[in-house]
């Protein structure tokens, strides 16, 4: 019989699922009953959990402060059908007094909106009725999608229920190469591990990369967490977390990092000066190729936004190689800078008379085409560059359309271009 | 609780792009829903669909978005049950918040094909291929989510621990 007289060594996911299980440690494979800081959902996501909470005869939500309710995928309104979804959520929203609801004006694409705004702080449990959720493991948070269900439970309960998952640990060394970013480093890790790579299992980012990669590229890694069927992504907090969050966190953070000794399913290392712009094919993320390799491939639209890649470096970068360009004759070139505060920011610094001079469309605030939804659906056989997250058939318009992943640079590029580019073609 | 029915095949990967497309989510009725069903893998999918048939997948079914519009799709299309090499995440977790029976088996995934005829046996995770004359044993189901398929569901189970 052993007896264990300390804790045992605990990965940072771990930890803070056991403080929010109210338990001294946790093991993976262990199902545990975690309080929840934030719960979110959204305009598709949110109707079906406010039917569950209501069919269950609940009265009121755990805390008004603490259920986030953002309508931004079908918004502004696209037809009748998504007015009524958001009707549902707004009058939810009065009716709970919910305190973090966004619309109209205020609208941001979520898992841009809830760190920008400071709802989500380091050390959290999250759970968002939407699978990028895992986003916010930028933060040094614990944050996980689920399904509209499991949000009407934890509306009620300020809970849920979670299989502690197992860790694998990313290593990436050296230094980034130029127009690298964190897009590149997480597309090149799905193409390594593929599209069920890390499922159920949480990623944990680390290394001298890591810690000298800004916060916008640190979100856009762990929100790509789940195209490797992970669970959650993240990355421990350090001075890059301390000072974007300071500025902003409405709660008091806590701060978890990974013990020496913490257990990992597998330790992945990768060498970053061997990683170039990536570019993943449809029609799944996985399909990786660096993008010198990939060929002539001729294109009809571009899209810069999403919750992976429409935050202020994305804009900046867009810009950057946009400036004193023109958008290809046969390409429609789509910006949408991700929030109102990133949007009036790109104002400001003068992007948006570079994408207009470009020839480019500038959305609102709207996640629109990433999910086929409105604002720039593909026609039949039409290809599209865009900076989200995913590829699938379909995605983004008509089954026989095409998507294919990059980073900004990689996007303005081809833009400008017409095919899929390099940005060093363009600028220099 | 035991299932019968005919089998629907699909490969690996099955996203949740492909099981209900994003351009139907402006709406969460299941029957509007189960129209779409499978759409852009199989279009006439919902209309050959029968009550009780069960879906037969490669692995990480259900990969890509959290919606449940999903699992309420395939649910409201009549399949009875889906076994599958691996689920996705989200999606497994989804099946059995709403009590959508899902099974992992590798071997019964292999050998099935679309219209052979399955036979699941969900309390004890033994699968029959009734076309092939072969029997199978999937991965046991953690008790804790044969307890909220039990219950009826995850808000059944939170009723019965006295929330509402
Ligand atoms: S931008 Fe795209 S991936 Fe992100 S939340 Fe919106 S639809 Fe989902």
């Amino acid at each position: 019989m052993t007896i264990r007289s300390r804790k045992r060594p605990m990965t940072i996911t771990e930890k803070i699922l056991a403080r929010h299980a109210g338990l001294r440690d946790v093991w993976p494979g262990e199902l545990i009953n975690a309080k929840v800081d934030i719960a979110l959902g959204n305009d598709i996501t949110a109707p079906i959990a406010i039917e569950r909470f209501r069919e269950v005869g609940a009265k009121k939500v755990f805390n008004r402060n603490r259920v986030v309710l953002v309508a931004d995928h079908f918004t502004p309104n696209k037809d009748i059908k998504s007015a009524t979804q958001c009707k549902i959520v707004r009058e939810f929203a009065r009716e709970q007094k919910i305190t973090h609801y966004f619309e109209g004006g205020n609208v941001g694409v979520e898992h841009a909106l809830l760190p920008e705004k400071g709802i989500v702080v380091p050390g959290d449990v999250v759970i968002g009725a939407d699978s990028h959720t895992c986003t916010y493991g930028a933060l040094g948070a614990f944050a996980t999608g689920v399904g509209s269900t499991d949000l009407a439970a934890a509306m009620i309960t300020g809970e849920a229920w979670f299989k502690v998952p197992e860790s694998v640990k990313f290593v990436y060394h050296g230094r980034l190469n130029r127009w690298v970013s964190g897009k590149d480093l997480i597309l090149y890790t799905i193409g390594d591990i593929g599209v069920d790579g890390a499922l159920y299992k949480a990623m944990e980012f680390t290394g001298e990369v890591i810690e000298s990669l800004s916060m916008d590229s640190r979100l856009a890694m762990c929100n790509m967490a789940i195209e490797a069927g992970a669970k959650s992504g993240i990355v421990a907090p350090d001075g890059v977390t301390r000072s974007y969050v300071e500025k902003r966190a409405e709660r008091k953070p806590r701060y978890f990092a990974s013990d020496h000794g913490a257990q990992y399913e597998s330790v992945r290392e990768y060498d970053c000066t061997k990683i170039e712009p990536q570019v993943a094919l449809p029609h799944l993320p996985e399909n990786t190729k660096n993008v010198t390799d990939v060929g002539r491939i001729d294109i009809d639209q571009v899209v810069i936004g999403s919750c992976t890649n429409g935050r202020i470096e994305d804009m900046e970068t867009a810009a950057r190689v946009l400036k004193g360009h023109k958008v290809a004759r046969n390409v429609r070139l789509i910006v949408i800078p991700a929030t109102p505060a990133i949007y009036q920011e790109s104002l400001r610094r003068g992007y948006f008379d570079t994408f207009l001079q470009a020839g480019a469309v500038i959305s609102p605030p709207t996640c629109g085409p990433c999910l086929g939804g409105h604002m720039g659906i593909l026609g039949p056989g039409e290809r599209a560059v865009a900076t989200t997250n995913r590829n699938f058939v379909g995605r983004m318009g008509d089954t026989t359309s095409e998507v294919y992943l990059t980073n900004p640079a990689v996007a303005a590029a081809s833009a400008v271009k017409g095919r899929i580019a390099h940005p060093d073609e363009v600028s220099r | 609780m035991k299932l019968k029915g005919k089998v629907w095949k699909f490969g690996a990967d099955i996203d949740t792009d492909r099981i209900i497309p994003a351009r139907y989510l402006n709406t969460s009725d299941p029957k509007e829903l189960a129209k779409h069903c499978m759409e852009d893998e199989d279009p006439g999918f919902s209309r050959k669909v029968r009550a009780g048939d069960i879906i037969v997948a490669d692995k990480n079914f259900g990969c890509g978005s959290s919606r449940e519009h999903a699992p309420i799709a395939i649910k409201a299309a009549g399949i009875s049950c889906i076994v599958a090499k691996s689920f996705a995440r989200i999606f497994y977790r989804n099946a059995f918040n709403m009590g959508l029976p899902i099974l992992e088996c590798s071997e019964a995934a292999d050998d099935a094909r679309t219209g052979d005829i399955l036979e699941v046996d969900m309390s004890t995770g033994e699968i029959y291929n009734v076309t092939r004359k072969k029997r199978y044993e999937a991965r046991p189901v953690p008790p804790f989510m044969q307890e909220l398929v039990s219950a009826g569901g995850l808000m059944k189970w939170i009723k019965k621990r006295g929330f509402v």
